[in-house]
Parts: structure tokens; C-alpha cells; sequence
């Protein structure tokens, strides 16, 4: 019989290794369902894993890696914050979509004016103050009316998605687009576009944010009273009252960061990699990046690296999906299956493993 | 003039239309009265969707694909009752896991089945009945599992208010401590219940694949199980009001449909995100009395259960 | 009065990773007998009596009930074998009504309507009045204890295990509770009685198995011992009583006045009108029956729960809209009873845990950064000074002992030298040289001129630090005495006396 034993202290170990051996699980039953979708698992899991990042076609690859990185983990550092405090904002998607509406909006209010230097810094507040925004609903919400920010956070999505639609047919459509529903493309614009600044890199502004972000975090959490209030908040909820906390406070604080976050990597990414507003502008980032985040043990630097792990999944499902015939849907079967491996093997790090019988009689 | 030659129809369909966010929310309530937060009805709704839809389509049996719709719900929600129940694994974590597997494993079942009709489920005629002027239309012309999940709520409420089993149900729910100190097994207890609300789940969605639109597209739940979800934290956990909660959210869903079709000059997306903005306001004004909302949720609802000793 | 054994336990053992909770167990309880299972906090009865009732599996040793051998596999076979147990921390749900909650510790209830009927038939016999209908939790703790004595009753067992029953029950009702315990023995039911007051199985039991660190130190008859005697065969050591230095008291420090909160628990007991007042050096002892509203008054005094501002009065200053780190700064602290999950978190470590309290008064934090060098400096301090057994300041809370973590959480407000000091429960569940190091400590700083106000369950440890007595009885405070003179019976009153219970009436109306 096997039986958890609660450890006296949390592993060190266990929290480093579990990642890592979720990652390897995961491979190992990833390459299981590629095999029953007709793949060579081998040839799938390098296409995935190996080809982007020292195939043939690396270079361009390369590039990409940092353009899907960048807003997974500056949505992850938001949402790891709340993960944190035990506040759960899964809405992360609709506050990156309003995001990116108000700093489209932003944008294209001044066009064709020509004064990047005002209009593009307004675009980054404006993409902030959209996912702030967003998030605020559940967040007073929770601390007025005591609602659950779970589900309000999650259904406000699906709102999002419908202004979104709104937008790209109605108030944002490009006028002089011969009718096609779509904004007016922000990066042929040059006040407003968000392009690459070494070319080939991938690195756009919205990186650049989410490596500042990865630092502000690590700071807060460390050594700041508001990290401390933070991890006490969701690690005890009683000892944080106790301790001083304001449970409201926290909550407002931690959703309107994550929002603020998340709407930034919308903004970015409308005025970079996407270039538009658009029906299907979201493509599921801020639901992939609570993959992240868990992956990256809701820490700035396990974050940072799990959003690169986890675009290399993208890149590389595209790739096995050009060259393999891959679904696409593979992958997003492969990411959840992930975060699976890592909640099982989290176990390890509160809990040793016994396997016997528990008495000798 | 339009809408009021549709107000029957409108009635007939809204029994139609609750049906999915029906049967997912009372096993949802199930699995919660168990003390267990299973976020994962969004996932397990969409792998029942496709499950069922593709058994139906293979075997040329709705039936068939109903029961392994409720099958693959099942197995699914099981895999998140391993982790809570036996690894401990956070249950809102798991649940959203459980979610965005569910989203994705569907689509890569789904791959040969798009555009695909599915074999009809047949509407029953219940002799006298049917034919009533106007009720019968309403009330009595739909397929079988309209009334399957109609008696599905009852059963639940007798099974939690008269049987022993519930009660120990409710007892895991309240207090597993305590239910463990008297000797009952807190784990299979969840297990079971958690099984249950996966199967609902399943149930729920293929209804949605095989009956309500009747065809497989990805995604195709939109926020159903989510909906489900907070359909149960507004009917207080209570059987009966899961299903007045299910019918009054269907009914809007339908009146927006019908108010689309018929043309009103009310902005389309308005309208498409009217079920969850009015889902969002009746959260507000369940929640908003605390104390009420304190008593009425399982009392060990979203909290693990490891036997210390 | 023993006639032949009824239940028989031979090397009973039980180990848990890093610790031996039972070893090498041996006694036996007679037939008819009322036999108690003495040891201090951590000596293994609890564990003991999980073994017995089928919650728990021992890794060595066997038992024999009524003759046969007796292998329980869980608490449904130690209940259909004849063996009831009550629970020290009730194994009751609050949301359930009486009846369900009677129902679901039984093998084979009745039908609800014939349970409910039975429930009043046997609560009125035994002088334990209860409506089946009624919610648990809105019960209280005397209460909620008839519910489980019935649950047990009501099967007719021959073994009744108590597990320190009368740790929620006042004076008075220990008394009755004797009695209907008494009437149980008449009728040939034996009662395995857990406890660690001397007094009680003194004037109860026939038989005493006395336990030390997990194993069998001694038995006798605990009559023909005096409570000293008893006393060191339980901790094996003679015991330092705490010495209280001889000081003036100084000015009022803490002053409440007509405070009434509401407690934030949808089953708490709200305070009503509570007033008191306290002088520098003087310690203020506060008594009752637990879910009496301790736990609201230590809220609204650390300032988790807000009054309105003249409620509270500290130094001559309103404090009571002032949150938790606005009064530590002006010199309150508060150490509450939970000490896992509200004194201290679980998960975090030693050095985490100081910052918890003491960032304000220790100047820990700096434009919102944390001076950890500082924190960890502090958390030292406390364990050195307060003899905290741990390897390091490292460490998780949850790795610490009871009275350990106990130690480090009076320490830390101790050392942060308050003007007024209130703890709720200082030495619950904690090892005897722990506690008397904690109540020593109390007094000394008592003695520096600190107000202190100790709210307590524990009678005995009150009388002992406390130079006045007060009682919280529903959320009311009863004016407060000087301890010096006051009997068992006028604490018993002042907390509420009987609570309506009756004695028992089954035999002869004589009784009553």
C-alpha cells in the first residue's frame, strides 16, 4: 500500500525537481498520444522540442520564441501574485483583450498624427488601465458583495470576447478597410507599432516589460511587506488578519496587477505580432499563461522559464502541425496534460511516500 | 409582431435549451454538497459533447452515446478526483487543469467529426399528453433526455433529504473530520460524488452535441459549464433550485436568440453577452448576504482531506 | 466492582515517523468499571483510544473484548462489538440537525421521526435535555457534548470511551455529567475515562493507567492516591509551581467599555456589552466554557474584530476602530489560541513568522522592504530566550512540537515588550514543563509592569497566575472577583452553573 506521509518542512528538492520531472512525464505521454495519432513519437516530441531551437530552421524559430513568450509571462507574474494569495483571477484572457482595445483605441484616436513619442507611451498606460479595468469588476465585486472572483473573472471573458467582435465591426473597423471587419493595422502605423528592436530577435516592448516585470516581482516577493502579506495571505488566511492584513486591499491589489499586466500584453501585442484588431485576436494566452504560472511555481524566475518552455510548445506544435500533420489540438491536449504531471508531482514536496502496510501486526 | 405567434415555441425550447446547464449543475451541486470545488465542468462537458456525439455517429445510437458520453465525463473527472482525493493537488488549480485538458483533448477527438450530422435523438409521444392544445407543445413533446434530467433533480433531492447515503454525503460535505472519526471513508464518499458530477457533466454536453445544435464544432460549450457553476452557487446548493436557476438562465438564452432572430435593434453582441452579464448580476445578489452564503455552502467545500493519523 | 475483564489491550504499539506514540501497552478495564487512561499532553491516550476504537491500526500487540479477540478494522466494528466513544474535539456537524447528527453515529438508525423520539426519551432519562430538530451549531459546547453522550447511549454499549470530557463543561455540570456516568456503571456499562485532572478521576474512577511519553508507567487505584502522587507518576519529574513576585499594581492600562461585537463565525458567539479594566502589572485571569466568545474577544482586542473606537480604550487613548499593527504600535499584543494557522502560519518559517507580529515594535521593514537580517536576528532571540527546541530559525512552524511553537509565540510578543498583553489559551495542549515555563513567563512580565490578560479554559491554571477571576458566559463577562478565596462552586456559578442540565432520573426519582 502506498501512503503519504506530511513532511515536517516543505523539500527544497521536490520543488525544483517536480517541474522538471512533470516536463519529462509529460513527454513520455505526450509521445504515447502522438503514437495513437499515427505519429512517430520520437520524430514528434524533436520536432517539438529539438527543431526550433537548433534545426535547420532555428533561426526564424528563434525569433518566435520570444514573441510568444513575452506575453505568457508577464500575464503569469500578474496572475502568480493572486495564485499566491489564493485569488483567482482565470480571467486573465478578457482583461489582455481590453488591453489591447484600449490601446489600439489609444492609438488609432491620434492617427494619422505623427508624435510616437507621446502616443506611444499613452498606448502602454491606456493597455494597463483596460486590463486594470477588467479585473476591477471582480475585484469589487469579491470585496463588496462578497461574489466569487473565479467565475466573474471567467464569464467577463466571454463579455470581452463580444466587445472585441463589436470592435472590429463597428468602432475600431478600419475605414478605409473596403469593409472587412478589422482595425486599421497599428504596425504599419509608426506611432504606434510595437516592432521588433533587434531584428530577428522576437524582442519587442511587451518582452522588454515582461523582463522588468519578472524583476519588479521577484523584488516584491522577497523583500517586499507587500510579498510577505501576500504569500501569508494564501499560505493562512487567518494568520494574515492577524498579522494586519486587509483581505480587500489584497484582493484589489493582486487582481488589478494581474489585470494591468495582462492588459499591457494585450497592448503589445496588437501593436506588434498581431498589428490589429481583429475577431480572433486572442488566441488563448491568458488561459495558457496559468499553465505558466503553476509551471513556473507561481516564481518570477520558474515563470520566466516556463513561459520559454511553453512557447517552444507553440512554436514547435505549429512545427509538427506544417511538417507532421500534428492537430493543433494536440498541443493544447499537451499543455493540460502538463499541468496535470506538475499538480501530481507537487504532492512530493509537502508529503513523503511510503509504500508498505501501515501496521506490522 | 413577430414574437408574440413565438411565445410557445419559445416555451418549448427553453426546456430544450436548459437541459445541458441542467443536468452539468446538479451534479455539479452533488460533487460540491460532497465539500469537493470541481472547476472542471467546462472540460468534462466538452469531452461528454464529443464522446457522445462520436459513439452516436459510430453506432447509429443516440443512447449509445449518451451512456458513454456520461462514461468519458466520468473517467475525466476522475483523474481530478485522483489528484485532490489521493495527491492532495489543489482543487481550483486541478479544476481549471481539468478545463483546459478537457478543451483540448475534445478537439483532437473531434478532428474527423466536424460537419458530421448526428443520428437524431427521437422526441417522444406520450399518448393524450402530446396532443394537449398548447401544454402539450410546451411541456410535452421533447425527447426523452428532457424528462431524464427533470427526474435526475428529483431523485437528487430525495437522495439527499431521505436516504442514509446522502446524509453521509452531506456529513463528508460539512465536516471530513469528523465524518472520518466516525469511520466513514471521506475519500470514496468524494470519489463517488466527484464520478457523478463528471457523468452529469457528460451527459450535459453531449446533449448539446447530439440534441440542442445537433453537431460537433470545437469550443462548442461557450462558458456552459462555467455557467454551471454559478448556477449552483445560486441555488444555495439545493436540488430544486438548481433546476429554477437551469430554466430561468435557459429562458434568457433563448429570448436573446429569438430577439437576434427576430431582428430587434438591440447590438447582436449585446445581446450574445446578455446570459453571461445577467449570470454575473444574479452572482452578485446571491452572494451579497454573507451570512446567508456562509451557511449555505458546504462547510469543508474546496478544503483537502488527508487523515493525519 | 470489577468482575472479570471487559476489555483487555497487551503490547499495544504505535509509531509515527520520528515518534513512538504508544509502546508496549498494557491494561485492561473491567466489567462494570470506570477506568481512567491519566498522562499529560503528548503521553499517547489519544492515540491509545483510536487503536481501540478502530480508527487507528497498531502496529504490534492484540486485544480482547469480552472474551474474544478483538481486531477492529474500523469504527463501524468497535461500535457493532459494543464500543461508543465521545470525542474530545466532537465529531459533530454544525449544519446537521441533532437527530442526523445522532444517525450518523449509529450502525442502524431507527427512521428519523422514531430516532427523534428516542433522542428525547433517552435525554430526558439522563438529565441531558436536547431537541432533535435543532442545528448543532447552534449549540453550545456543553450542549453539543449531551448530543454525542446520546449518540453513544442510544446504542447501548458496553464500553464508553470519554476523551476529556469535561473540558467544556462548568463546575456544576461535571458534577451531573458524574452522576449520569455513575448511573451507567449501576447498570454494568464500563467507561473508559481519558483525562489529565487528578481531581476528577480521583473522585470517578476505579482503576487508573497512568502514561508517560507513550508507554504504561504505572497503575493503581486512583482513591487510594493523593493527587501529587498522581501527579508526578504522570510527568515523572517533581513540578516547579510558578511564582508570582510580589508588585503594586500601576494605573489602568487597558479599559473596555460596554463593548459588543459580532462575531465574524455564522456559529460564534457575539460579545455583548463587555466591560473591564485592567492595571499595568496586574494579570486578569478570564474563564469559561469554550465557544463562550473567547475567540471574538481576543479578535476585538488584537483588533482583527473593529469596535467602535471608545469601546477600547488603551492609555487613556480610543483604539477600538484601530486595526491589528496600529495597536501594536501602541503597545497591544495579542497571542490568540489556534497556534497553527492564526498565531503563526503552518508553512513558513520561524523567521517568516517574527516578521508576522513583529514587524511593527522590532522596526522590521523600511519603505516597505523587509530587513530579514533583523527578522532572523529577532526570531533567534525568541528561541534562545524561550528555550524553543529547533534546529534552526529556518524551519517551518509546522515542524515545531506543541510546546515548542507555543513557547515561540508568547516569546515573540513577550520580547516585544507590551503594555498590555492578551493570550487566549497560553498552555493548551501543551506539555507540562512547557506550560509551566509559559505561565512563569506571563508573571514575570506581569511583574516588569505589563497588563495581561489571560483568557483560559483551564480553571486550575487560572487560579494559579491570575490575581482576578472573570467568566464569559455567552458572550457576557461577569464582574470581575479577586481570585484569592474564591471556591470551585462560585467559579461555577459565575460561569453559567448547570446550563439545564438535570441529574440523571433513570433508576429511583430519589436521585434527582
Amino acid at each position: 500500500m502506498i501512503r503519504l506521509e506530511k513532511r515536517p518542512t516543505p523539500s527544497r528538492g521536490w520543488s525544483y525537481l517536480a517541474p522538471l520531472v512533470a516536463v519529462l512525464a509529460t513527454m513520455v505521454a505526450g509521445g504515447i498520444l502522438f503514437a495513437f495519432l499515427g505519429n512517430d513519437p520520437l520524430v514528434t516530441i524533436r520536432t517539438i522540442f529539438w527543431d526550433p531551437l537548433f534545426g535547420p530552421l532555428a533561426s526564424y524559430f528563434r525569433g518566435q520564441l520570444l514573441i510568444k513568450a513575452g506575453p505568457l509571462i508577464l500575464i503569469a507574474v500578474g496572475l502568480s501574485m493572486g495564485f499566491r494569495a489564493g485569488i483567482w483571477n482565470i480571467g486573465a484572457e478578457g482583461q489582455y483583450i481590453m488591453g489591447a482595445i484600449f490601446g489600439a483605441a489609444m492609438g488609432l484616436a491620434f492617427y494619422p498624427m505623427e508624435a510616437r513619442w507621446l502616443i506611444f507611451p499613452l498606448m502602454i498606460i491606456a493597455g494597463a488601465f483596460g486590463g486594470f479595468l477588467w479585473a476591477m469588476i471582480p475585484g469589487i465585486l469579491k470585496t463588496r458583495f462578497n461574489t466569487n472572483e473565479i467565475l466573474v473573472s471567467l464569464l467577463l471573458v466571454y463579455v470581452a470576447e463580444q466587445i472585441l467582435a463589436s470592435m472590429a465591426l463597428g468602432l475600431l473597423r478600419n475605414p478605409e478597410g473596403s469593409g472587412f471587419p478589422g482595425s486599421r493595422n497599428l504596425r504599419q502605423y509608426e506611432s504606434t507599432a510595437n516592432n521588433e528592436l533587434i531584428a530577428g530577435w522576437g524582442m519587442h516592448w511587451g518582452v522588454v516589460a515582461a523582463f522588468i516585470a519578472v524583476i519588479f516581482a521577484y523584488i516584491l516577493l522577497t523583500r517586499h511587506i507587500m510579498g510577505f502579506n501576500i504569500r501569508l495571505a494564501g499560505a493562512s488566511p487567518r494568520a494574515a488578519k492577524f498579522a494586519g492584513v486587509n483581505p480587500n486591499r489584497l484582493i484589489l491589489f493582486c487582481l488589478g496587477l494581474s489585470g494591468a499586466l495582462a492588459g499591457l500584453a494585450g497592448m503589445f501585442e496588437v501593436a506588434g505580432p498581431a498589428g490589429q484588431i481583429s475577431i480572433d485576436f486572442n488566441v488563448g494566452y491568458g488561459f495558457t499563461a496559468i499553465i505558466v504560472a503553476f509551471l513556473g511555481r507561481l516564481h518570477p524566475v520558474g515563470i520566466l522559464l516556463a513561459g520559454l518552455l511553453m512557447a517552444l510548445t507553440y512554436i514547435g506544435g505549429e512545427a509538427a502541425q506544417a511538417t507532421l500533420g500534428l492537430p493543433a489540438a494536440a498541443i493544447q491536449a499537451f499543455q493540460g496534460m502538463l499541468l496535470f504531471f506538475l499538480l501530481a508531482l507537487d504532492v512530493l514536496t509537502n508529503f513523503r511516500v511510503r509504500i508498505g502496510r501501515e501496521g506490522h501486526a | 409582431m413577430g414574437l408574440s405567434i413565438q411565445i410557445d415555441f419559445l416555451l418549448a425550447t427553453l426546456m430544450v435549451s436548459s437541459t445541458p446547464i441542467l443536468l452539468a449543475a446538479i451534479g455539479e451541486m452533488v460533487t460540491e454538497r460532497s465539500g469537493v470545488l470541481n472547476l472542471g465542468v467546462e472540460g468534462m462537458m466538452i469531452v461528454g459533447a464529443i464522446c457522445g456525439f462520436a459513439i452516436a455517429v459510430e453506432t447509429g445510437s443516440p443512447f449509445l452515446g449518451f451512456v458513454f458520453a456520461a462514461i468519458g465525463g466520468a473517467l475525466l473527472s476522475l483523474v481530478f478526483g485522483f489528484l485532490t482525493q489521493y495527491l492532495l493537488s489543489n482543487q481550483v488549480a486541478t479544476g481549471l487543469a481539468l478545463t483546459l485538458f478537457g478543451l483540448g483533448l475534445s478537439s483532437l477527438m473531434g478532428q474527423g467529426y466536424i460537419g458530421v450530422k448526428p443520428p437524431s435523438t427521437g422526441q417522444i409521444n406520450i399518448p393524450v399528453l402530446s396532443d394537449l392544445p398548447y401544454l402539450g407543445r410546451i411541456l410535452f413533446s421533447h425527447d426523452l433526455m428532457v424528462y431524464f434530467s427533470l427526474v435526475l433533480v428529483a431523485s437528487v433531492w430525495a437522495f439527499l433529504k431521505y436516504t442514509r447515503a446522502g446524509l453521509i454525503l452531506r456529513a463528508v460535505g460539512e465536516s471530513h473530520d469528523a465524518a472520518h472519526a466516525l469511520g466513514y471513508n471521506v475519500i470514496f464518499v468524494r470519489l463517488s460524488a466527484i464520478a457523478f458530477g463528471g457523468a452529469c457533466a457528460g451527459l450535459g454536453g453531449a446533449y448539446l452535441s447530439l440534441v440542442r445544435v445537433p453537431q460537433w464544432t470545437e469550443g462548442m460549450t461557450a462558458g456552459a459549464g462555467w455557467i454551471a457553476l454559478a448556477i449552483v452557487v445560486f441555488a444555495s446548493w439545493r436540488a430544486g433550485r438548481v433546476l429554477l436557476g437551469a430554466y430561468l438562465f435557459g429562458g434568457i438564452t433563448v429570448l436573446q436568440l429569438n430577439l437576434q432572430a427576430a431582428g430587434v435593434a438591440i447590438p447582436v453582441e449585446l445581446l450574445s453577452m446578455s446570459p453571461y452579464l445577467i449570470t454575473i448580476l444574479v452572482l452578485v445578489i446571491i452572494s451579497s448576504d454573507r451570512n446567508r452564503a456562509a451557511l449555505s455552502a458546504p462547510a469543508s467545500l474546496g478544503r483537502a482531506f488527508h487523515a493525519s493519523h | 466492582m470489577s468482575a472479570g475483564s471487559l476489555l483487555a489491550v497487551e503490547g499495544l504499539r504505535k509509531a509515527y515517523p520520528g515518534v513512538v506514540a504508544n509502546n508496549n501497552v498494557t491494561f485492561s478495564v473491567g466489567v462494570g468499571e470506570v477506568h481512567a487512561l491519566l498522562g499529560e499532553n503528548g503521553a499517547g491516550k489519544s492515540t491509545l483510544v483510536k487503536m481501540v476504537y478502530g480508527l487507528v491500526k497498531p502496529d504490534a500487540g492484540h486485544m480482547t473484548f469480552d472474551g474474544n479477540a478483538y481486531t477492529p478494522g474500523s469504527p463501524h466494528e468497535a461500535r457493532s462489538t459494543g464500543i461508543a466513544m465521545v470525542f474530545q474535539h466532537f465529531s459533530l456537524f454544525e449544519a446537521l440537525n441533532v437527530a442526523e447528527n445522532v444517525a450518523l453515529g449509529m450502525e442502524e438508525p431507527p427512521p428519523m421521526r422514531e430516532l427523534a423520539g428516542r433522542i428525547r426519551e433517552v435525554s430526558e432519562n439522563y438529565g441531558l435535555p436536547l431537541d432533535p430538530g435543532r442545528l448543532v451549531g447552534d449549540l453550545s459546547a456543553g450542549e453539543r457534548q449531551r448530543v454525542e453522550i446520546i449518540r453513544c447511549l442510544l446504542q447501548d454499549p458496553k464500553l464508553l470511551i470519554m476523551d476529556e470530557p469535561t473540558s467544556v463543561l462548568t463546575p456544576q455540570e461535571v458534577d451531573i455529567l458524574f452522576e449520569t456516568l455513575r448511573k451507567l456503571q449501576s447498570e454494568g456499562t464500563s467507561i473508559l475515562y481519558i483525562s489529565h485532572k487528578l481531581e476528577e478521576i480521583r473522585s470517578l474512577c476505579d482503576g487508573a493507567t497512568i502514561l508517560r511519553l507513550g508507554e504504561v508507567v504505572g497503575s493503581c487505584d486512583p482513591r487510594e492516591k493523593t493527587a501529587r502522587e498522581l501527579a508526578e507518576m504522570m510527568v515523572g519529574t517533581e513540578l516547579k509551581t510558578p511564582s508570582a513576585a510580589d508588585h503594586d499594581l500601576g494605573d489602568v492600562a487597558l479599559s473596555l467599555k460596554g463593548l459588543s461585537v459580532k462575531s465574524a463565525n455564522p456559529f460564534g458567539t457575539s460579545l455583548k456589552d463587555v466591560t473591564l479594566e485592567i492595571r499595568q502589572g496586574e494579570v486578569l485571569g478570564i474563564g469559561g466554557v469554550a465557544g463562550n466568545g473567547q475567540d471574538e474577544l481576543l479578535g476585538a482586542l488584537s483588533g482583527e474584530l473593529l469596535a467602535k473606537a471608545d469601546t477600547v480604550v488603551l492609555n487613556g487613548q480610543p483604539i477600538g476602530d484601530l486595526g491589528p499593527n496600529a495597536r501594536r504600535a501602541i503597545g497591544l499584543l495579542a497571542a490568540p489560541e489556534e497556534r497553527l494557522g492564526h498565531a503563526a502560519a503552518p508553512d513558513m518559517s520561524l523567521i517568516e513568522n517574527a516578521v508576522l507580529t513583529g514587524q511593527v515594535r522590532k522596526n522590521m521593514v523600511h519603505r516597505g522592504l523587509i530587513d530579514w537580517a533583523k527578522a532572523r536576528a529577532f526570531a533567534e532571540e525568541v528561541i534562545a530566550e524561550f528555550d524553543v527546541r529547533t534546529p534552526g530559525a529556518g524551519n517551518a512552524a509546522r515542524a515545531l512540537s506543541g510546546g515548542n511553537l507555543q513557547k515561540f509565540v508568547i516569546g515573540r510578543e513577550i520580547l516585544q515588550k507590551p503594555d498590555v498583553l492578551v493570550v487566549n489559551q497560553p498552555t493548551w495542549g501543551v506539555d507540562a514543563s512547557a506550560a509551566a515555563a509559559i505561565r512563569q513567563s506571563i508573571l514575570d512580565l506581569a511583574a516588569e509592569g505589563a497588563a495581561i490578560l489571560v483568557i483560559s479554559q483551564d480553571l486550575d491554571e487560572l487560579m494559579e497566575i491570575s490575581g482576578r477571576f472573570a467568566a464569559l458566559n455567552e458572550g457576557r463577562l461577569s464582574e470581575p472577583r479577586s481570585a484569592q478565596g474564591l471556591t470551585i462552586d462560585e467559579i461555577g456559578l459565575m460561569l453559567g452553573g448547570a446550563h439545564g442540565m438535570e441529574v440523571a432520573h433513570i433508576h429511583e426519582e430519589a436521585n434527582a
